[in-house]
C-alpha cells in the first residue's frame, strides 16, 4: 500500500472517528441534560478518541514519511503551517462565541459541547502533528536504545487512552511516568548540530510560533473547562496532557539548545566548510580534465577557507599564475615587499624547495597587512608557492596555516595523481598501438611461401614480446621464376611494423618487373631510404629462383648471410659476397657496395634464410648460439624434409637457449631442392 | 651497459667503448660522438678493444654519423674490435664505408697519412 493512500484512509478514518465521536458525545449531554439514557455505552467517547487520535497520528506518520528527504527546518515549518490552521479555525470559532456571546443559542448547551468538541479534534491534531515531528527529529540519529525507548514511550503514550477508556483508578500516576519518559527521551538533540546559521534563526522562529499555539490552545481549553463545567469529557485525559507536556517540553528545550548553539556555529560551520573544501581537492583528481583545475580548486578553497582578501599561485617551470583580486603587476610588487619584510630568507627557502612547511608574517605594503605562503610540492619537488592576502594585521592563525598546509599538500598529491593516471592512460594508448602494430604484422607476413614442382618451402617465425621487424616473402614471377626475400628492420614497435610494411611494399612492385637481385638492391635502398630516419636501415636478402636454368641469383643488402648445403659436397657454407643494408647511403653509389652472385643448384641442396635473432640467440650463460651450430644442425638432418629441418633447427636452437626469454624476433625458411 | 670515455691526444681524440652498446645504451655513444663532430675538430679514433657486443642501435649511431663526417671533412676511425663485433659491421656493410684498423698504430699511420 502506498503511503499516499494510507494517508487517504487514515485522514478518512480520523474524520469519521471524529463525526462518531461528536454525535455519541452530544447525544450524551443531550440525554444527561433531560435527564434520560442516551443508551450509548460509557466506554464509547473514549474508544472513539483513540481511534480519531491513531488514524491522526497514522495520517501524518505516513505525510512526514514521504517526504523522506525533508531538511529539519521543514520539517518545523510543517508543524508551523498545521499549528496556524487549527490555530485560525479555533479563532474563527472564538470570535464567534465572542459575536454571538450572550445569545440564547451561545447558551445552548448542545452549541457550546459542538464548539468544543471541535477545538479539541484541532487540539488532538496539532499535538499529534508536533508529537510525529520530534520524533522524526528525536530519532535523527538513531541507536539501538534511543529507538527502544522511544517505542515505550510511544507506547505508553497511546496506551493511556485506554486507561481512560478503562477507567482504571491511580491513572494519575501514569502520568507522571509518560512525562518522565518524555524528558528522557527529550534530551535528544543532535539535529540542531546540523543547522547552519541561517537555519538556527529559522528555527528559533518557528519553535517561538509553535509554542504560541500550544498555549494558545492551553489557555483555550482551560477557560472552557472554567467556563462549562459539565464539558467532562476528555479534559481529564492523561494522553492530551502527557501529549501537551511532551511535545511542550521538547519545543522548550530545542528553543534553548538551538539558542545557546547559535554562538558556536559560525566555528563549526567553518570546519564544515574545510572538510568539504578538502573532500572537494580530493575528488579533483576523479573528475578534473587539466592539473589547471586542481590550482583553481586549491586557491578557491583556500581562499574561502582563511577568507583570504586576494591570493594568486605561481608555478615554478611555467609562466603560468593564478590570480584571485589582484593584479598581476600587484603580486610582483607584494613579492618584492615579501623579500623586504623578516619572512624574506624564509621565502626565498620556500621557493627554492629547501623549506617546506607555509608560513606567514607581516608586510607592509599599501592594503594588504599579512601574509600566507605556502610551498606546492609534487611527489616532494616544489613546483609552485601560494601566496594569501589578508588585509588585517596576523590574520593567519597557526590553525589556519595548518589548514592551508594540508591543502596544498593535498593538491600536491592530486597533481601527482593525476599525472600517474594521464602516463597509466599514455601507456595503456601505447601497449593499445603496439597490439595493432603486431597484428598488422602478422598479417604482412605470408601464410606460406611459393613453391613450385622443384623445391619446398617451410617457415618459422616468432616476435618477441614487443613488435619486431623480421620480414619473409615470395613472389612468383613466372611459371619457372621464384622471387623470395627475408629481412630484419632496425628498431622496434610500431616503426618497426610500419617499416616492414613499406618493405612489403617495395618488394612486391619491384619483383613484378622481374629485376635482376642487384637492381631491385638499388631500387629498393632508393625507395626505403626516404622514409628511414637518420639511425635506422633495413637489411634484406633477394633471390630469384629458376626451376628452368636450375639457377639461383641472389644478392645481400646487409643481411645475415644465407646458408647453403650442398649435397654433392655434403657440406654447408654461408654465403660471402659483400653487401650493404637499405637506408645507410643514398644514390648511385648504393651499387658499388654490393655483389649478385649466382649458381646452379642440384636435388637435395638447401637454402637457409634465416634472421640473426637466430645467431645472436643466447643462453643463460650469456653464449650466442652462433653460426656453427646452424650450420652444424643443418649438415647433420640435411636429408631431411624441409619441414623436418625446420623442426630440428627450432628444437635444437630452443634446447640451446634452455628457457630463457627470447630477446628478439626470429624467423626461420628452409627451401629444399628435389 | 656502457661506459665510455675521451680524451685528446696528438690531435686526435680518442674515444674508448667498454661493454656492450645496446638500443638503450646507444644514446650515450650518440652523445659522446656528436660532442667531437665539427668542421674544424680533429679526427676521432674509437677504440672497439673492450666493445663486448652492438645491437642494430648501436651500428645505427655510427651509421647516422657518416654523412655528416664526410660534409665536415672530418674522420673517423674504428680500431681494435674483436672479431664478433667486426662480424657485425662486415655483415651490414659497414666495413665497406668505414675505416676500421686493427691496431692503433695503423690508425696513427692511416690519421697522418695527410
Amino acid at each position: 500500500m502506498s503511503k499516499k493512500l494510507t494517508a487517504q484512509i487514515a485522514l478518512g478514518i480520523s474524520i469519521l472517528a471524529w463525526l462518531t465521536l461528536s454525535i455519541v458525545d452530544l447525544s450524551n449531554q443531550f440525554s444527561t441534560a433531560n435527564n434520560m439514557d442516551s443508551g450509548f455505552f460509557d466506554w464509547l467517547p473514549n474508544f472513539l478518541f483513540l481511534v480519531y487520535s491513531l488514524s491522526v497520528f497514522a495520517f501524518y506518520k505516513s505525510r512526514i514519511e514521504v517526504a523522506d528527504r525533508l531538511n529539519l527546518v521543514d520539517l518545523l515549518w510543517k508543524i508551523f503551517v498545521t499549528g496556524m490552521l487549527t490555530t485560525v479555525v479555533s479563532l474563527a470559532i472564538r470570535s464567534l462565541d465572542f459575536v454571538l456571546g450572550g445569545t440564547q443559542l451561545m447558551k445552548n448547551a448542545l452549541v457550546v459541547d459542538f464548539l468544543f468538541l471541535i477545538n479539541l479534534g484541532l487540539l488532538t491534531a496539532f499535538i499529534i502533528a508536533t508529537l510525529v515531528v520530534w520524533k522524526r527529529l528525536i530519532l535523527y540519529q538513531k541507536t539501538k536504545r534511543l529507538l527502544m525507548f522511544w517505542a515505550i514511550f510511544e507506547y505508553a503514550l497511546f496506551g493511556s487512552i485506554l486507561l481512560n477508556l478503562l477507567a482504571i483508578p491511580y491513572s494519575e500516576y501514569f502520568l507522571i511516568v509518560i512525562v518522565a519518559l518524555g524528558l528522557l527521551v527529550s534530551v535528544n538533540m543532535k539535529w540542531v548540530a546540523y543547522l547552519s546559521f541561517k537555519q538556527k534563526w529559522k528555527s528559533i522562529l518557528l519553535l517561538v510560533l509553535i509554542l504560541l499555539y500550544l498555549v494558545y490552545f492551553y489557555i483555550n481549553l482551560s477557560t472552557y473547562r472554567e467556563l462549562y463545567p459539565y464539558l467532562s469529557l476528555l479534559t481529564n485525559s492523561i494522553f492530551i496532557r502527557a501529549a501537551f507536556v511532551f511535545t511542550s517540553t521538547y519545543a522548550v528545550f530545542s528553543l534553548l539548545v538551538i539558542l545557546f548553539n547559535l554562538p558556536t556555529t559560525s566555528a563549526f560551520e567553518q570546519k564544515l566548510n574545510e572538510v568539504l573544501n578538502f573532500q572537494r581537492l580530493s575528488q579533483s583528481i576523479q573528475t578534473e580534465t587539466s592539473e589547471d583545475q586542481i590550482f583553481d580548486i586549491l586557491l578557491d578553497s583556500a581562499v574561502r577557507t582563511v577568507e583570504a582578501d586576494a591570493a594568486w599561485i605561481e608555478l615554478k617551470n611555467s609562466d603560468k599564475v593564478f590570480l584571485h583580486e589582484i593584479t598581476y603587476d600587484e603580486a610582483r610588487q607584494i613579492k618584492t615587499s615579501i623579500s623586504e619584510s623578516d619572512l624574506g630568507l624564509t621565502h626565498k627557502n620556500l621557493v627554492s624547495g629547501e623549506q617546506s612547511a607555509g608560513v606567514a608574517g607581516k608586510i607592509k605594503n599599501g592594503l594588504y597587512k599579512s601574509v600566507a605562503v605556502f610551498p606546492i610540492r609534487v611527489n616532494e619537488i616544489q613546483e609552485g608557492v601560494l601566496y594569501l592576502l589578508k588585509e588585517v594585521r596576523d590574520g593567519f592563525t597557526r590553525e589556519l596555516i595548518e589548514i592551508t598546509g594540508t591543502f596544498s599538500n593535498q593538491a600536491g598529491i592530486s597533481i601527482a595523481n593525476f599525472r600517474m593516471l594521464s602516463e597509466a592512460l599514455s601507456t595503456e594508448r601505447y601497449k593499445e598501438e603496439l597490439k595493432i602494430a603486431k597484428q598488422v604484422q602478422t598479417k604482412l607476413l605470408p601464410i606460406a611461401l611459393d613453391t613450385n614442382h622443384d623445391f619446398e618451402v617451410s617457415t618459422f617465425t616468432v616476435a618477441a614480446d614487443e613488435v619486431g621487424g623480421d620480414y619473409y616473402d615470395s613472389f612468383k614471377i613466372d611459371e619457372t621464376k621464384t622471387a623470395l626475400i627475408i629481412g630484419d628492420v632496425s628498431g622496434k614497435g610500431t616503426s618497426a611494423a610500419f617499416h616492414m610494411a613499406q618493405m612489403k611494399g617495395v618488394f612486391l612492385a619491384l619483383a613484378q618487373i622481374d629485376l635482376p637481385p642487384a637492381q631491385f638492391l638499388k631500387r629498393a635502398n632508393l625507395a626505403i631510404s626516404s622514409g628511414l630516419d637518420k639511425t635506422s636501415f633495413v637489411t634484406i636478402s633477394y633471390f630469384i629462383i629458376d626451376s628452368a636454368g636450375k639457377t639461383i641469383d641472389f644478392a645481400r643488402a646487409g643481411h645475415a648471410p644465407s646458408l647453403y648445403f650442398n649435397k654433392e659436397k655434403n657440406k654447408a657454407e654461408y654465403f660471402k659476397n659483400k653487401g650493404l643494408g637499405l637506408g645507410i647511403i643514398r644514390g648511385d653509389k648504393y651499387s658499388n657496395y654490393i655483389q649478385q652472385s649466382s649458381f646452379t643448384y642440384n636435388p637435395g641442396d638447401i637454402l637457409i634464410l634465416y634472421t640473426d635473432g637466430i645467431t645472436e640467440a643466447k643462453n643463460t650463460d650469456n653464449d650466442e648460439y652462433g653460426y656453427d651450430r646452424l650450420l652444424e644442425v643443418i649438415e647433420k638432418n640435411a636429408d631431411m624434409a624441409s619441414e623436418e629441418i625446420k623442426e630440428r633447427v627450432i628444437k635444437d636452437l630452443y634446447s640451446f637457449c634452455n628457457d630463457k626469454p627470447l630477446q628478439d624476433d626470429y624467423s626461420l625458411v628452409v627451401i629444399k631442392f628435389k | 651497459m656502457v661506459k665510455i670515455e675521451s680524451g685528446t691526444a696528438d690531435n686526435i681524440v680518442w674515444i674508448k667503448i667498454d661493454g656492450e652498446v645496446d638500443a638503450s645504451s646507444s644514446i650515450q655513444l650518440d652523445e659522446s660522438l656528436h660532442e667531437h663532430l665539427g668542421k674544424d675538430k680533429p679526427a676521432i679514433a674509437v677504440d672497439c678493444a673492450h666493445l663486448s657486443y652492438i645491437s642494430s642501435a648501436g651500428l645505427g649511431v655510427f651509421m647516422s654519423y657518416i654523412e655528416d663526417l664526410k660534409v665536415n671533412g672530418q674522420k673517423m676511425v674504428l680500431y681494435a674490435m674483436n672479431e664478433k663485433v667486426f662480424n657485425v659491421f662486415k655483415m651490414l656493410g659497414l666495413d665497406q664505408l668505414m675505416n676500421i684498423f686493427d691496431t692503433k698504430d695503423q690508425v696513427i699511420e692511416f690519421l697522418n697519412e695527410k
